[in-house]
């Protein structure tokens, strides 16, 4: 395949339960390899030292702005990628690295994080904690359509993405009480229960029909947003969930 | 495309009298799980089971014909069966998985299985979404109200509720029958509802509900490749029977009206939000 793509994981502050995920696709890790996608930089799985140019860096982890290498290596993803996606919560959201206040071992001054679109322009947001592999799956096949597929192609990754790409320029803050002031205050929450599902910390329970959060539980991954098809819906992508489930289900055969 | 794709669309009921028996209409619901249970289609589904309190719903995961019968028939309030589309595929270990829901449900299923941004390894666990037709749903204190304050009648004594021919109606223990005008019940409807552009479950695999059809009969919108599949072995097995759409009444120009002005009403709505209170700022639309 001469035609691939260039992928990075770049790893900030994070547990490496993003890359993890992403490895949790198990031989459909191996088929991107093989079809879709190099991977020119991944400090845990890739012999690569400095950040090179790629077409597509994911971006684990919030970035420690008390390290001033952090700081130097988000500004250089963003240079060398020509799509950034923040894979999983803390790098759209800081998720749980928002309650850090330093003290810890062994560089207790390292008490400030952000998500890293507080620092870089972001293209895609993948939010979760840990983002699933087939979120992570998802989003490559169509970044992969997105800049290597025909017309139609693109035009399908492009309105599959485009809910991402909004989420990345809504803001870097996510928290359970999203679903309550983005859904529920708005009139638009009809208790359905997928916040309560999606959620990694069982921190939603439904009570008579809708979600009660238990907010010192939420570690802010935005999941449950995410989730909820009240926060973001395209008739045009989901309509043909069918085809598109059939078509991601092909490009994974080895 | 107010009734959504469908590759047929036919009138049926069950063919086993104990289903009917507490069926809403034609117990599709509860025959297609109970059919897919037997053949090993499903491990389970997620259902609105019966909870502490009389019509109030409780999602639960029914893997014997027991509880499929238990949950029978209708209780209109919320039943958020998503709540439960992770957890079955964990502690109750279920690989194919059944699920029946309103038609925000089946997007939010549909939805689940495209972006499974916090559902790992769910999307490939489902083996048949049944949609139920839907104009809205109210809060439980809403059912409350309208049949203990507006129907003067306990909850506690109520043996079927349903909604049809324009009322809400109201069936008690001893045989009494209560009916309320659909206007006095609008103002109960949850507001999440009001956006809701799907009156047929456009997305499930099979969709039914009892507008078209007569008493004790179900219209039953066949959808999906997976669909097609399931239901054509359970007619085959003998699971129903069915009567062309054509040569019953009301037919299938009332589910066309009745989804139209769902749609056409909620539409509006929706559009409204964005003018709403004339004060320059727009409510939020779900719809991206």
């Amino acid at each position: 395949m001469a035609d691939k793509i260039t992928v990075g994981h770049v790893h900030m502050s994070g547990c490496t339960g993003c890359l993890v995920s992403f490895a949790d696709t198990y031989e459909g890790l191996l088929t991107i390899l093989d079809k879709y996608a190099d991977l020119v930089y991944c400090l845990t799985l890739a012999d690569v030292r400095h950040i090179p140019e790629m077409d597509v860096a994911l971006v684990e982890g919030s970035v420690c702005i008390n390290d001033h290498l952090s700081v130097e290596e988000i500004i250089e993803t963003r240079k060398n990628a020509k799509i950034v996606v923040a894979l999983g919560g803390c790098a759209c959201y800081g998720n749980i690295t928002r309650f850090c206040r330093g003290g810890q071992m062994n560089q207790p001054q390292h008490e400030g994080f952000l998500p890293i679109g507080d620092l870089i322009d972001v293209d895609v947001y993948i939010p979760g904690c840990a983002p699933t592999p087939q979120q992570i799956r998802n989003v490559c096949v169509m970044a992969y359509l997105l800049l290597k597929g025909n017309d139609e192609q693109k035009a399908l990754a492009g309105a599959y993405l485009t809910p991402f790409m909004n989420l990345a320029k809504a803001g870097t803050e996510a928290c359970g009480c999203d679903i309550m002031t983005q859904v529920i205050n708005q009139g638009l929450c009809m208790g359905c229960g997928s916040c309560a599902a999606a959620c990694p910390v069982r921190a939603i329970s439904m009570e008579y029909g809708k979600p009660q959060i238990e907010r010192d539980l939420c570690i802010k991954c935005g999941a449950c947003y995410a989730q909820c098809p009240r926060s973001f819906f395209s008739f045009d992508v989901v309509n043909q969930y069918e085809g598109i489930m059939d078509a991601i289900d092909a490009a994974m055969q080895p | 495309m107010v009734l959504g794709n469908y590759k047929q669309v036919i009138a049926a009921r069950s063919t086993d009298p104990e289903i009917l028996r507490k069926a809403q209409d034609g117990g599709i619901v509860t025959q297609l799980f109970a059919y897919a249970l037997d053949e090993g289609i499903i491990d389970g589904a997620i259902v609105a089971g019966p909870s502490d309190e009389p019509f109030k719903p409780e999602p639960m995961v029914a893997t014997t014909r027991e509880e499929l019968l238990a949950s029978r028939g209708t209780r209109y309030s919320i039943s958020p069966n998503m709540a439960l589309i992770k957890e079955v595929t964990r502690s109750y270990g279920l690989d194919k998985v059944g699920l029946v829901g309103t038609p925000c449900q089946m997007q939010a299923l549909r939805k689940g299985q495209l972006y499974p941004v916090g559902l790992r390894d769910v999307a490939d666990k489902i083996a048949l979404a049944v949609g139920i037709f839907c104009m809205e749903n109210f809060p439980y204190q809403g059912i409350i109200q309208l049949v203990e304050d507006h129907g003067a009648t306990k909850l506690d004594n109520v043996s079927k509720l349903d909604i049809g021919k324009g009322k809400f109606w109201i069936y008690t223990e001893r045989g009494a029958t209560v009916d309320l005008p659909l206007k006095v019940t609008h103002k109960y409807e949850q507001p999440g509802c009001h956006v809701c552009l799907d009156y047929v479950a456009n997305l499930a695999d099979i969709s039914t509900g009892s507008v078209g059809t007569p008493d004790g009969w179900s219209s039953v919108f066949v959808r999906s490749a997976k669909g097609d599949d399931i239901w054509a072995k359970a007619i085959a097995a003998g699971a129903f029977e069915t009567k062309p759409m054509d040569s019953v009444k009301p037919g299938i120009d009332l589910v066309t009206k009745l989804a139209t002005d769902k749609i056409t009403k909620n539409q509006k709505y929706l559009e409204s939000r964005a003018t709403e209170y004339g004060v320059g700022k727009a409510l939020r639309n779900p719809y991206i």
